[in-house]
């Protein structure tokens, strides 16, 4: 426990409690330290999503920073919207979020995404991915792992890999882009207090447990989004101007760790009880090529 | 002293949007108005217009950009046509729901499929329901000096406005058109008051879902459900006819031009035959309401300047002695009729004017509408009234029917 | 006479239980063990993983540590991450009147 760390983090809560996300959101957990890091002069582009319900329904709201809804295409023209109206009204120190699902990143969102992030926009686009459309009661999207039972794949299980959105932004020659994740808080403050100082688009992925989703109890949130780093499912890392470098759990476990195998993650999670194993193995050999790849580009 | 130059239509968008300095704008091209995307943006790289220019990557990106801007409290600007239009619908209605004062030029053209880049009015009319005001320009001046009336009106209402004009008949044609003096038009424009901010010592979420029914905050107030608010946008829009007449008159006082308001008239004083239209084809029809009058018809144009809001009133007004109509128009709601003649029909019921409407529907995709096309369909229709055919008819002028 | 409702499109204030007492949605309250709970057996800033986890930030970081049951939704995270295993959900009674 480095609970020295802990000090160094903002104290003040920016999410007032009695709000409507779930038990044990993994949004919930990771928008409290986003918040803390971005702090108050920040405002927040919202898409339709589980965001947007934490956010409160009209004429009230749990979240004390400023937060504009928008159209679910368009979070990211959003707040590309309002980085040039800050930037107009001359406030470009206003910290501008666009946090979406990853529905509103990897396929409604991806144009309007890469459109802001060609242009280099002057903004933080974090995606949170749940791996489904959860607010619509977990319909399957383009970040929905193989094998995961969704409601829009019941009996086959999702048959195509998820799409490797790190690569996609990479593409985009963006100063920034990190992962992280709610069961590793320090880590994500740290990444987003930095990615708060740089100028350009900055892209961080989420890893976001979801209890309903997912099928699992809720209070294993931050064991089922830990066992995601142990695995290499998810690893924790940044890519500053094109050069890739592990953080935190996923740097020990490059250096001189063992991964977890999936199948201990797998076996935890309701959504992966039809997993074929030709999937876990398809699954478990698809980690192993990307951990590698990474482990290489990091030169350990 | 305002100078005189020979521009196209696109051109004179372009000119007022200098002249009105929206601090944001985002264009996406899209034929016929993709030189205004052009103008816009030589004028912000040269420094004439000093606004943040997203090139943004869609036109639903456009629109979206827009509406965020105009929450964070700045004036916007966007241009489009046709499919782009189209594509930014969805936007269209979330512009309009949450009041935002947004200033669009829609430079009319035919909607896919077929694909055509030529001019009709299908685009925008299939945008009516969307909350927007709607103002159809006849000649490149009033271009123009529509675009700074409609800063004030959209300003005033809290509601966007979209400014129509036909594609390549106006947007591609030069004529000679006044410009107005900067100074003169900051004076005509006040500055843009939002009615949403971003403050972190005041934080708010803006623009969530809500509840059907209505809702106590946490101050004891009890807070609009969904239709209270959309009601408010509807009573803005009835409003909004008021002060498209007030802002006209007032643009009149001080540039010297009159658009009518609402609604212009031609040569209507003692008409009974009156021709009606929006845009371009009204204008011309002022060319056969004088040719018909060579041949003794007191025929007259009334021409729909304000589609949005409707003016019900004024053309029931305008009407009150017609005992025959003509509505020329380049679009239709397809499965019943023109979208203009159901609108007029509709104002006049239960107005006790009983006179036969003809919906004439003319140069969809750019078919070439002249005024010998138009007279000889008004010459047709007038000779079956006069032999006692009273039916209210639909029809197809230069377009080859699947019977023939 | 009633305040109206001013605004003409959605501006949202903040306020605590925009859901209602979410402590409502769950009978399974964690309760603290003051004997195994690091920060209180050491009388000293420690731990505070339970802090650290809570989705909904009711845990404070204190000494001891105590948990707003209005909004507490009983997700359990607390206790599962809980190093000493100070932490129990527990379900609760309600007496009804």
């Amino acid at each position: 426990m480095i609970q020295e760390n802990f000090f160094k983090i903002n104290e003040r809560e920016y999410i007032l409690p009695g709000n409507r996300a779930c038990q044990g959101c993994g949004l919930s957990l990771a928008y409290r330290y986003i918040l803390k890091a971005l702090r108050e002069n920040t405002v927040v582009a919202i898409p339709p999503s589980c965001l947007c319900v934490l956010h409160g329904l009209y004429p009230l709201t749990s979240v004390t920073v400023p937060a504009v809804n928008s159209a679910f295409a368009a979070n990211a023209s959003c707040a590309a919207g309002l980085v040039a109206a800050l930037r107009a009204m001359n406030r470009p120190d206003v910290n501008v979020l666009a946090l979406s699902g990853d529905g509103g990143t990897y396929d409604i969102g991806i144009q309007s995404l890469s459109g802001a992030a060609e242009r280099n926009t002057d903004f933080i686009f974090a995606c949170y991915d749940n791996e489904a459309y959860m607010n619509t009661g977990t319909q399957r999207s383009g970040a929905t792992p193989m094998g995961a039972l969704t409601t829009t794949t019941p009996i086959l299980t999702k048959r195509d890999h998820k799409k490797d959105f790190i690569k996609i932004m990479e593409a985009h020659n963006i100063p920034y882009i990190a992962t992280v994740s709610p069961s590793f808080p320090i880590d994500l403050y740290d990444k987003f207090v930095k990615a708060g100082r740089i100028k350009g688009t900055r892209y961080i992925q989420i890893d976001t447990p979801c209890p309903p989703g997912w099928g699992y109890p809720s209070k294993d949130t931050v064991r089922v989004g830990r066992m995601a780093v142990e695995t290499g499912i998810f690893p924790l890392l940044e890519i500053e101007e094109g050069k890739l470098r592990f953080t935190g759990r996923s740097k020990t476990l490059a250096e001189k760790g063992k991964r977890t195998p999936i199948i201990q993650y797998v076996e935890r999670q309701g959504r992966f009880r039809k997993m074929s194993i030709e999937q876990l193995n398809q699954i478990q050999a698809w980690v192993d090529k990307r951990w590698n790849e990474f482990v290489r580009r990091a030169e350990m | 002293m305002s100078k005189v130059r020979i521009i196209t239509g696109n051109e004179a968008a372009a000119l007022a949007v200098i002249l009105c300095e929206p601090q944001v704008v985002a264009a996406y091209p899209i034929t016929p108005q993709t030189r205004i995307s052009e103008l816009l943006s030589e004028y912000v790289e040269n420094g004439t217009l000093k606004a943040e220019y997203v090139r943004v990557e869609s036109e639903h990106s456009a629109l979206s950009v827009l509406i965020a801007a105009s929450t964070a409290g700045v004036r916007t600007f966007t241009a489009t046509s046709a499919n782009g239009l189209l594509y930014m619908h969805e936007q269209l209605h979330w512009a309009a729901g949450s009041r935002l004062p947004i200033v669009m030029c829609c430079v009319n053209r035919g909607v896919a499929a077929p694909w055509s880049i030529f001019n009709d009015q299908q685009d925008s009319m299939s945008q009516r329901d969307t909350g927007w005001i709607q103002l159809y320009c006849r000649n490149n001046q009033e271009i123009i000096d529509t675009v700074v009336q409609a800063y004030r009106i959209a300003e005033e209402i809290y509601a966007p406005v979209m400014v129509c004009y036909d594609g390549f008949t106006l947007s591609h044609t030069m004529m000679p058109v006044e410009i107005p003096e900067a100074g003169d038009v900051k004076r005509f424009l006040p500055p843009y008051r939002p009615h949403t901010f971003l403050d972190p010592e005041r934080p708010r979420t803006i623009n969530p879902v809500f509840f059907p029914n209505r809702r106590y905050n946490d101050e004891g107030v009890l807070c609009d459900g969904y239709m209270e608010m959309r009601r408010k946008l509807q009573n803005s829009l009835e409003r909004a006819k008021e002060v498209i007449t007030e802002v006209n008159r007032d643009f009149g006082e001080q540039f010297g031009r009159d658009y009518g308001g609402l609604i212009w008239s031609y040569r209507t004083e003692d008409a009974d035959v009156i021709l009606a239209g929006m845009g371009s084809i009204a204008a011309e029809t002022t060319l056969v309401a004088d040719l018909l009058r060579n041949g003794g018809v007191k025929a007259g144009v009334v021409g729909i300047r304000s589609f949005r809001p409707f003016p019900r009133e004024a053309l029931a007004l305008a009407l009150k002695q017609a005992r025959f109509i003509m509505v020329f128009e380049k679009c239709l709601s397809y499965g019943y009729e023109g979208g203009l003649t159901s609108d007029l029909k509709a104002a006049l019921y239960g107005s006790g004017i009983d006179a036969p409407i003809i919906d004439f529907i003319a140069g969809l995709g750019g078919r070439d509408v002249t005024t010998d096309d138009l007279l000889e369909a008004s010459t047709d229709a007038l000779e079956r009234y006069n032999a006692g055919d009273r039916a209210n008819r639909t029809v197809w002028i230069n377009c080859q029917g699947e019977e023939e | 006479m009633e305040q109206k409702d001013r605004n003409i499109s959605g501006v949202c204030t903040p306020a605590i239980g925009e859901a209602g007492k979410t402590g409502d949605w769950s009978e399974m309250k964690p309760i603290i063990d003051n004997e195994k709970c690091i920060p209180s057996v050491k009388e000293k800033p420690a731990c505070f993983l339970c802090w650290l986890y809570c989705p909904e930030g009711v845990v404070s970081m204190a000494i001891p540590v105590t948990i707003d049951f209005d909004y507490c939704k009983g997700c359990g995270i607390c206790a599962e991450e809980c190093p000493p295993n100070a932490i129990t959900m527990v379900r609760e009674v309600r007496i009804d009147e």
